[in-house]
């Protein structure tokens, strides 16, 4: 077995995602690039590092780890991610959000972009359908895990709580959730607009198995989910409470929630472009 | 013809029942779901069977939708069941997201449907989910007549990939049709031949046709009673080419007007051949409590209502 790339690859690899990612957003003029270059540390570990898994993709993801995004809006870094895994070619970044594309706003299957098993985009539904796929994994005697992705304002929404509940107590414990935990939303602050309060707490209530980690530090992402990994397979769901920074990368988007859902000029991505080394070429 | 007539009265929900644990035996990739609902949608017998295959979702709509569709992902076929109203309006977005524009191949099993869910009342008395439903691209939308038809249905979506909304209904209704009829999805059946109105029902009201087409037919009106089990999609031949020979049309159905089978079918006539057209249905009201027969009685929904329509659509011909 090839060794595994190390965590300076993966933090080259998410440079080159970031410009991605700003390039993607500022070509169309449109698209959600906070949240996209906060995770960008997690998805690049995911994909070049956790997951078991294969470009060839096949939509029903038998004898492999599945991914699924619930927090479809950071879909430019999802398609990054993908297309830098050659799940489809680099060029087709180039189409992003433009007519007659299968890289569409938020992930669709219907124009059949590898990668994408269920739409997302509408908040709250992502943890459900993992939760389904990870029964599925258990009655086809298919021992890979199934991974998901939620936002932290999306906890707001009553069905994650269902499912929380339900996986649970149906001891669905070959699934690992991560939140991306920036504390912002759009309208501002999380803690501004409904609290999510403990949320530590809150998962342990529901009696899922807890980590925390920090989601912009590459080793603290390879540890943290090499141990929910091996929390696996105990009677528990896991959840990775990840901390991150919103618009990580690029200064001017730091921290803050105005970048949600705003592209940047063309004087902004120069800014952007000069922040973020071109490490694997841009598309 | 010969004259249909029954034996029994049986719920259709108990033919879902039926046909969902007749197909679990013969398919190791059904598996089933449900809200809370397990003994009034017919399922303990799948569920005592195939234990590992029933998924008890509790009183968690959303999240049982959001699992029927992550379950189709490694081949499984999830059948969700809870009531109309709760597997329809309660769930339109997990519906329209994760099983319609994803293409999941979900079966969506919902009884309880319309008026003669009875003195529950009008929170339980789904009247708009056909509509929903029926506007969803990629969903197939089934409503069958009586308990054979619900089972044989049950069993013709195994079959049929994609998202299907299979309905049907809470009380016991004369069993008419054959039990060893198969269910043709897409295919409107002619029940009873005529040249004077083509009367076109879904659910329930087929029996409710079948009874006004003998009151015509006291008054010498010959009706031709078709029963439109699949609304989406709809059969446009069979519409156009009852129509052609009657010249006149009237639909009834166990839902609102608007957004209902009715307008299906009139659609499909403006477009190709118009001819007057009368509309059995809920109109722009809700329901109430009351037992199942006092309530089509009283929401314009009897076969003497659709005699009348049929009467007044061939006075406008």
């Amino acid at each position: 077995m090839a060794d595994p790339i190390t965590i300076p690859q993966l933090n080259r690899i998410a440079s080159q995602v970031r410009r991605d990612i700003v390039r993607m957003v500022h070509s169309v003029q449109s698209g959600h690039p906070g949240g996209s270059l906060g995770c960008t540390d997690f998805m690049v570990a995911m994909y070049f590092r956790i997951l078991k898994h294969s470009p060839n993709f096949n939509p029903d993801g038998t004898g492999e780890d599945l991914f699924f995004l619930s927090n479809g809006h950071v879909s430019p870094l999802w398609y990054s991610v993908l297309a830098r895994n050659k799940y489809f070619d680099l060029e087709e970044l180039k189409t992003f959000r433009k007519i007659n594309t299968r890289l569409q706003g938020h992930p669709a299957t219907q124009e059949g972009l590898p990668g994408v098993r269920v739409a997302s985009g509408s908040l709250g539904q992502g943890l459900s359908v993992a939760v389904g796929a990870a029964l599925t994994k258990k009655l086809n005697g298919d021992n890979h895990m199934v991974y998901v992705l939620m936002g932290d304002g999306e906890q707001q929404e009553g069905q994650i709580w269902e499912a929380a509940m339900f996986a649970a107590h149906n001891k669905v414990d070959n699934l690992i959730a991560t939140i991306d935990y920036n504390g912002q939303q759009i309208d501002g602050p999380v803690d501004s607009i409904i609290t999510l309060g403990n949320l530590k707490a809150k998962y342990e209530a529901f009696n899922w198995e807890v980590i925390e980690s920090e989601g912009n530090d590459m080793n603290d992402i390879i540890s943290n989910m090499t141990l929910a990994r091996s929390l696996a397979g105990r009677g528990k769901p896991v959840v990775n409470l990840m901390k991150t920074e919103m618009g990580k990368g690029v200064d001017f988007m730091e921290g803050t929630h105005e970048w949600h859902g705003i592209p940047p000029n063309d004087k902004q991505l120069e800014s952007a472009l000069t922040q973020l080394e071109e490490t694997l070429g841009d598309y | 013809m010969t004259k249909i007539t029954y034996a029994e009265q049986k719920d259709t929900r108990s033919g879902f029942g039926a046909g969902l644990l007749e197909i679990g035996r013969s398919n190791n990739n059904i598996v089933a779901l449900c809200a809370d609902l397990t003994g009034s949608l017919k399922m303990n017998d799948f569920k005592k069977e195939f234990p590992d295959r029933f998924f008890q979702a509790g009183i968690s709509e959303a999240n049982m939708m959001g699992l029927a569709s992550g379950l189709t992902v490694g081949g499984k076929i999830p059948f969700t069941g809870t009531f109309a109203n709760f597997s329809t309006g309660r769930v339109f977005d997990q519906i329209r997201q994760s099983i319609a524009y994803s293409n999941k191949n979900v079966k969506i099993c919902a009884s309880h449907a319309g008026l003669t869910l009875g003195e529950d009342g009008a929170t339980h008395q789904m009247l708009e989910d056909i509509g929903m439903m029926k506007m969803l691209p990629n969903m197939t939308v089934i409503c069958p007549c009586d308990y054979n038809q619900t089972k044989a249905a049950t069993m013709a979506i195994a079959d049929h990939p994609g998202p299907v909304y299979l309905r049907f209904g809470r009380p016991k209704m004369p069993v008419f049709t054959k039990e060893d009829e198969p269910f043709e999805i897409g295919k409107a059946q002619i029940l009873i031949q005529g040249v004077d109105v083509s009367v076109f029902a879904t659910g329930h009201l087929v029996w409710q046709a079948i009874e006004a087409e003998a009151i015509l037919a006291e008054k010498g009106i010959s009706a031709e009673i078709i029963n439109i089990h699949t609304i989406k999609p709809i059969d446009v031949e069979t519409i156009l080419a009852s129509t052609a020979k009657t010249g006149c049309a009237v639909s009834a159905e166990e839902h609102q007007i608007f957004g209902g089978m009715g307008e299906s079918i009139s659609g499909v006539l403006t477009q190709h051949r118009p001819v007057p057209m009368e509309f059995v249905g809920v109109n722009d009201l809700f329901g109430e409590s009351g037992k199942p027969l006092e309530l089509l009685a009283k929401y314009g929904l009897s076969a003497e209502k659709i005699a009348a329509a049929a009467e007044k659509v061939i006075q406008r011909k």
